[in-house]
Parts: structure tokens; sequence; C-alpha cells
């Protein structure tokens, strides 16, 4: 009876979830979606993927190792999230240097300069989407003909568009959407993918698995995506009502460009996101609404990226005012 | 069946690993000697009674509970007092404890052994209370608070039901299980005799699905007792613990700093139920309890009716002795309980599981940091933000700490048990209700 006990304060037992499991878990959650890009765009769509992940995982680990002297944790999962993220929110014609400039931005600045894993404000992979933009206009708005030279390692020159940006020329000319209607894609096209835009966003069907997943996995809570989407119907479709001539219908505008992706695997993301439950409400209704009034008034045709940073900066403030209710408090007893 | 009725908010759902639900309660002969702890409960500990040299039966009063919140104790063997000094309680703390001899095992007359069952209750609701504050019950479910206390409401309270915990949402236990099925009659009229100790029209027992055997049979027999209604409850942690229990069955909440009194209620456990029948009926105080003695790599794990003071280390070697991978002995649950220092240490009133944990079982995984994945939120079931109190808490903003209600946290464990980070949340939260607490008494003061 002389063996050593360990004491420690309860809870004695503990779940199986870890922050590894939950990152490696949004991997598998992208693999639908990683499925249907290369389908749709090829083999340059999977090489494309495999440097953004490895750069961030390479960035990650160098800032960790030796500028932070810190013990790296890039075996989390966690660089490997944001960077198929960011290929995902990215068209493939973009040049593989300006793809690793992106991760760097990405991890070492919206990351890793914050103080790592669970501190950044903003959601690392839309920095560096955000940034690539300013920085690469021309190749980040460069956007490859769906199913067609699929084999090619080269940078396509020739092009189609966005669905969205089909709509946003209509309305810069002030034409009504009539004119373009023959260049949009039907429903089930973009429903199932066979469009043109970012890597990672045009199949609707792809991030759904991938949201049904993580929902199953407990990874992510439904009203983040279900709220974001319904405010983006909600405020698309006032318009839509009024006018329908000039404006798109809220259905189109929930499965085109990035709101699927945005709401289903941006807005989720914990570290950038509120702790409550009513707080992830009210953030996910300000990113539908942002995302609307940028699609239906803005300069660029795509608003989701910067919806979600904007909401992003409001999260302490949201979980400052919105906390859980606590028991016995709020009810008459 | 209706909707399955449990608490709105919170929770999680450890493993079960109720390994000794199908074993039958055994009897645990006395140790060779006992140590009985004269503080086992909530408030002041008991004063001695008895002297070295004194010889002592089975139900011998030996230490009583003099103020207000104390409990009487009395001895569960017969034997001579070997002293009056200290013993080890289940914190490591060496406390106030009477140490008899075991010799034989004779009774105090007025106990009545046989096994018959008094189904009559003849005794008036004041004298059901102050025979349980002789007969040194106090609550089983672990918190060990004084019984008759909870009787005696204070003028300008209303209480109208008596809520009967059958829940055992700990991991593990097996306890109260046995004795739904085992002593059903006897613990359904101990509830009778606490209804009307307390003098309501209602009492509500509550039991987890995860017992259909219990609910099924305390059902069928309830329906001979007209004031008794029994609920089968979800299983999700903590569903046991006081507050949510009652917001279960009753849909009431208790608010932060106040008790089941104020929404018109008193909680006690099947296990006091059982003492109270004990007492009332059968003149027995309370001298044993059932303890689940269980692990992953315990041999012959299963429910023993143990004598208060049993060593910790005599009841595991009843259950197939003590397996060279234990690494952490717990007095209790694995969410609720104290890791015990040390195997000399006594069952209580309030040991309702010994618990051996291996090695794998017992560690802690390294704590890294924090992704904001507000788990720890959701499964708080008082609506509290443990990742927040933790952070309070390591910068030692006590006055922030304070106006985020750590004092409402009821320490179950959720937040720790499901944070990805392996943070220790619930330390820093303990941690933070102690400085709360010294820096209202502090500026009370």
């Amino acid at each position: 009876m002389s063996q050593t006990l360990i004491v420690s304060g309860s809870p004695h037992a503990k779940s199986d979830l870890t922050v590894r499991s939950i990152m490696w878990g949004v991997v598998i959650a992208l693999l639908p979606v990683f499925a249907v890009s290369a389908y749709v765009f090829g083999v340059r769509a999977i090489i494309a993927v495999l440097v953004t992940s490895a750069a961030c995982v390479v960035t990650e680990y160098i800032v960790q190792r030796f500028f932070l002297k810190q013990k790296p944790t890039v075996d989390d999962g966690s660089a490997v999230v944001t960077g198929m993220l960011l290929a995902f929110n990215v068209s493939v014609a973009v040049p593989l240097w300006q793809l690793v400039v992106g991760s760097i931005v990405a991890i070492a600045v919206a990351k890793m300069a914050f103080g790592g894993i669970g501190t950044n404000p903003f959601n690392p992979a839309l920095i560096g989407r955000a940034f690539m933009t300013v920085s690469f206009p021309v190749h980040m708005n460069t956007w490859v003909v769906p199913r067609e030279s699929l084999l090619s390692l080269g940078v396509d020159r020739a092009t189609g568009a966005t669905p969205l940006g089909y709509i946003a020329d209509a309305a810069a000319r002030g034409e009504p959407l009539s004119t373009v209607a023959a260049e949009l894609p039907g429903y089930s096209q973009m429903f199932l993918g066979t469009i043109g835009g970012s890597m990672g966003e045009i199949s609707a069907l792809a991030v759904l698995i991938g949201g049904a997943y993580m929902l199953y996995r407990k990874l992510i809570s439904w009203e983040t995506p279900v709220v974001f989407l319904g405010t983006l119907a909600a405020g698309t479709g006032i318009f839509w009502i009024i006018d329908p001539t000039a404006y798109a219908d809220p259905l189109f505008h929930v499965l085109a460009g990035g709101a699927m992706l945005g709401a289903w695997f941006m807005a989720t993301d914990m570290t950038t996101s509120p702790m409550s439950r009513n707080g992830k409400i009210v953030f996910a209704a300000g990113c539908g609404l942002i995302t609307a009034v940028i699609r239906l008034f803005g300069g660029f045709p795509e608003g989701v990226t910067y919806a979600i940073l904007l909401m992003n900066a409001f999260v302490p403030l949201i979980d400052n005012k919105f906390r859980p209710r606590r028991f016995g408090k709020g009810v008459a007893s | 069946m209706a909707v399955v009725k449990t608490f709105p908010m919170g929770g999680v759902h450890p493993p079960e690993n109720k390994f000794t639900a199908d074993s039958a309660i055994q009897i645990l002969d006395p140790p060779d000697e006992v140590a009985i702890l004269l503080g086992q409960h909530i408030g002041a500990p008991a004063e001695a009674v008895v002297q070295k040299g004194d010889t002592v039966k089975v139900g011998t009063l030996i230490g009583e509970g003099k103020a207000f919140i104390s409990a009487n104790v009395h001895s569960s063997v017969s034997g001579t007092v070997k002293r009056v000094d200290e013993a080890l309680d289940a914190a490591g703390f060496r406390k106030p404890a009477v140490v008899i001899s075991v010799e034989g095992d004779e009774w105090e007359e007025r106990i009545d052994r046989s096994p018959e069952l008094v189904t009559e209750i003849n005794t008036p609701a004041e004298e059901i209370v102050q025979r349980i504050k002789a007969a040194g019950i106090v609550g089983m479910g672990g918190a060990a608070f004084p019984t008759n206390v909870k009787y005696m409401v204070p003028e300008g309270k209303q209480v109208d039901t008596l809520v009967i915990n059958g829940v055992e949402c700990e991991p593990y236990l097996t306890a109260d299980h046995r004795l739904m099925l085992e002593h059903t009659d006897e613990v359904l009229i101990g509830v009778e005799v606490l209804r009307r100790a307390l003098q309501v029209e209602r009492a509500v027992i509550g039991i987890e699905l995860n017992k259909s055997d219990a609910i099924e049979i305390m059902s069928k027999h309830a329906e001979r007792f007209p004031h008794i209604e029994v609920y089968g409850l979800k299983v999700q942690y903590p569903q046991g613990a006081e507050k949510q229990l009652i917001k279960a069955i009753l849909d009431r909440e208790v608010p932060g700093g106040k008790l089941p009194l104020d929404v018109g209620c008193v909680v006690n456990n099947v296990g006091t139920a059982l003492a109270a029948y004990h007492e009332i009926q059968k003149n027995r105080p309370l001298i044993d309890r059932v303890v689940t003695v269980t692990g992953s790599s315990l041999s012959k794990r299963g429910n023993f009716q143990v004598r208060i003071g049993t060593p910790f280390s005599h009841a595991i070697e009843a259950a197939g002795g003590m397996p060279g991978d234990v690494a952490k002995v717990i007095a209790g649950g694995p969410m609720m309980g104290k890791a015990v220092p040390d195997l000399n240490v006594s069952v209580t009133k309030g040991t309702s599981g010994i618990l051996l944990l291996n090695k794998r079982e017992a560690q802690r995984e390294e704590t890294v940091a924090c992704i904001r994945c507000s788990k720890c939120v959701s499964a708080c079931p008082i609506g509290l933000e443990p990742y927040l109190l933790e952070k309070l808490a390591r910068m030692e903003y006590w006055e922030q700490s304070d106006e985020h209600d750590v004092l409402d946290c009821i320490e179950c464990g959720s937040c720790s048990y499901i944070c990805p980070s392996n943070r220790p949340l619930l330390d820093y939260i303990k941690l933070g209700k102690v400085k709360v607490h010294e820096m209202r008494r502090a500026s009370a003061g």
C-alpha cells in the first residue's frame, strides 16, 4: 500500500475533445469542397490547396520556433485549416507565389502577430484573401471557365466571370438583369458547383455536406450559418420583391459567391466569433446584412469577406453585451 | 411517453461506466479498527462524548452535534474506544475522530434489526425532525448537509414539495440505483416519513432514464403512496445537481445565492430517505451506507454496505484488492469526487463511491491555448462563462469575478470536462470563489 496517489481537483474525467480533433475535423469537413474544386478546376486546384496548406504550416512553424521561441504546435491542424480556406477563397488563376505571400500574411500577420492560436481577432484566411485582393487585383479577379484545361499547370488567361460579377456589371451599366440572363448559370449548376468562382465557393452541395458533418461532430452550431444565410436572403429579398428586374432573387444570393462557404466555414470560426448563443446569432445576422449591403450597393460584386472581417471586429463588444442568461435570473420564480 | 424532463441549459454526457449496476449490495464485515470522523458533515464538528477505554456498541452515540448546523455521530461497530484523536479526512487533513477497536458485533438494544418492513408511520412531524437530528442523518448524496436543518423551515417561507434525488448522474456510481432496486419499499416509506416531517402534500422522485428498472419498480410500488410521484429524467450530467433537478421536475429556478426553500422545496437523496426509514421505523441511527467500489481494473468491484469509519483500503480489499496500475483514488464519482491522498482515509456518511483510476484515466493532458470554442459556455448549467472566469482568476481580478457571478458556480465540472484545450477551468473558478468570499468578508468586517 505504498503507492503514490495523484491528488488533483475535480473533475477527474475528461472528454475526448481536443483542439487537434476539432481542427482535423474541420479539415475532414473541407474534403468535399476540395473534391469539387479538383473536379471543376483540375490539377491546379489540388496544387494550390497543397501549396497554401504547406505555406501556412511552414510559416507557423518558423514563427513559433525562431521568432517566438515556442514549442511549435502546427500538429494541431489549425494552420492547415487556414491554408485550405485561403485557397478555397481565391481563384484558381492566382499564381503560386501569390498564394504563398497570402499564406504568409494570413499566418504571420493575422494570427501569430496577435499571439497565435486562439488570440487572433480576425479570421486569418480572410485577412490573407483581403491582402491578396488589394495586392494582386488582376489575378484575383481572373476567373477560369469551369471544366476546361483540367490538366494545365499554367495560369489561364482566358476566362469567364462569376455569377455575381455578371450582375454587378449589369448594375454598373444601369441595365436590367435580363441583359445578362443568358450568361448566368442555372440553380442546379450553382448548387452542384459547375460555375466560375473561387476554388471552394462554387458548390453549395459540397459545403452543405461538410457543414452537416461539422454539425454532427458538434464543431459548429447551426445558428451561425442559418442566421447568416437567412439574413442575407431577407436583405436581398426585400429589394428583389421591390424590383425583380434590377435585383437578383434571394436564392441566387445564397448560392452565389462565397455566401455558403463563408456562412458554414468562416463565420463559424471559433476564435473569431462570439461565445454565447445570442452573441453568435447577432454576429451571424450582422454578417448576412453587411454581405447584402455590399453586394447590392457596394463597389465590389462580393461582400462576404469584408462582412465577416467587419463583424470579427465587433466580437469583443458582442461578447460583452450578449452574455448567456444566468440560471435563476430573468425568470419569475 | 411525454417529453422527457430535463434541465434546459448546459450539461455534458460523460461515458456512464456503470459497471456495477447489476451487482447486488454485499454486506461488508467491519474491519479491525474504524476511525469515525466527528466532522463528516457540513457545519461544526460533533463533540466527542466518549473517552479512551469506553466500551461502545453499534449505534452508541459517540459525538454530539451541538451547533445549529451540525450532526450527531454514532459508533458503527462494537468494541473499545482506542483513542479520541485525529484521523485523515478525504482531503488529507487531520481532523478530530474517534478510533475504535472492533470486538464482536453487538448492537444497541433499541435497534430493530429484524428484516420486517414497518409500513405504518406513527411519529408526529416535529418528532421526526428531532429524531433525524438525533440519528445523525445528513445528505447522503455527497454534500452531507445535516438533514434536520432543511426541515426547520424559517418563518415566512412556504414549502409545497419534497424533491427526492434518485438521479445518480455521476458516472460509475450505482449505490442509489441498487438501493432503489433492493430497498424499494424502505426508500418509499422513508420518502413518506420525510414528506410528513415537511408537512407537504407532494413528494416527487427523479431518476435518470439509464435506470429504467429502478424507475419501473419505484413507480409500481409508489402506486400505494398517493402523495409520491416518480419521474424519469434524461441522462444528462448534472441532472442530479439540486438546482437542475428542481428545474427539471418542477420547472422552478433557484437563483444564485438562494436555496431550494426559496422556491418552495426541499431536496433529499434516496439514501437519506432510507436513513430516515431506518431511524423512524427501526430506531437505527446512521451507522452505515452503500458505497460503490469500482474502477476499470478492479477485479471484484461492486456495491457494498459499509460501516462508517471503515478505511478505504478495507473496502478495496473486499472488491478484489488494489490493482497495480492505480494512480488515483476518488471518494465519490469522477465529476465531483475528491482525490484522496491516502488509502487509510475512512468512509464517511457522504462517501457514495470509491473509484480507482489507472494512470491513463488519471492523467491530465497538457494545457494548450483557449481557442474560444465556447464549449464551456454552452456546457455550463448555470449560464456562466468559465473561460472568462478562468482568465479573471489568473489575473486576480476578484471584483470582476464577483460581477461575473463566480459564486453561482455549482462546481459540477462540466466546463473542465468538455474543454478541448484541457484548461483547468474549475480549479481557477474554485480559487475565484474562495477569493471573492474573502474579499466580501473583508469589506463586510
